[in-house]
């Protein structure tokens, strides 16, 4: 595998995955991008806010490729992530692999953002009209 | 002793780390620190889960901490 790209960034650039995944020996590359929704149970949502432990959070993200480059034969992958303030639409994570056949494409962009959602410290808030929420912190 | 805290530890805290110099018990491992942070804001109970992060590694509730850690309070995550 070629070296990850793994990066918190202010903001993502969606139409960079492609050259940066891009490679002679791969046959597919699987991207998957993570964006605000307008409604989350019935309310609407205005906004999404991001927060990182950001030291940490790059050391869980580059875990995750290692585990998933352990599992699958990964050509190069990409796994970036935004903090901050999104509006609804934009883009607030991305993750990429490329790989010599599909099968392994699909899996290991399944697992990097299932795991990623688990593991990686990065918090988010979601602004409603007259409140705001940490999503997951309480049962 | 500082604790660096995030999301909602923070906004259960009230500010973005916890000053333990001032605490005649400080603690000893990441369970006493949880303990005493849950008896001093009971919201800190009311959550998911709690984890804390020493030098930017998930830590067992028996992991020794000292001075020199830095220590990090990891409320549930929600990134993606």
């Amino acid at each position: 595998m070629e070296k990850p790209i793994i990066e918190i960034v202010e903001t993502i650039d969606t139409t960079q995955v492609y050259d940066e995944l891009s490679d002679a020996k791969s046959g597919g590359i699987c991207v998957f991008i993570g964006t605000v929704r307008d409604f989350t149970d019935n309310e609407s949502v205005i906004s999404l806010e991001f927060e990182a432990y950001k030291s940490m959070a790059l050391k869980e993200m580059a875990k995750i490729v290692d585990q998933a480059s352990a599992k699958w034969p990964l050509n190069k992958v990409v796994i970036r992530h935004a903090v901050g303030l999104k509006k609804v639409k934009e883009p607030v994570v991305i993750i990429g692999v490329s790989t010599a056949h599909r099968d392994a494409c699909f899996t290991a962009c399944r697992y990097m953002i299932d795991t990623l959602k688990e593991t990686v410290p990065i918090w988010k808030k979601e602004m409603f009209k007259n409140k705001s929420v940490w999503v997951s912190a309480h049962p | 002793m500082e604790i660096i805290l995030f999301g909602i530890a923070r906004d259960i805290v009230g500010k973005s780390s916890l000053d333990l110099s001032s605490y005649n018990e400080k603690p000893h491992s990441v369970g006493e620190l949880i303990h005493l942070l849950n008896d001093a804001y009971p919201d800190f109970n009311k959550l998911s889960s709690l984890a804390v992060a020493v030098n930017g590694e998930y830590a067992s509730l028996e992991a020794q901490i000292g001075q020199k850690d830095e220590i990090a309070i990891i409320p549930p995550v929600s990134g993606g």
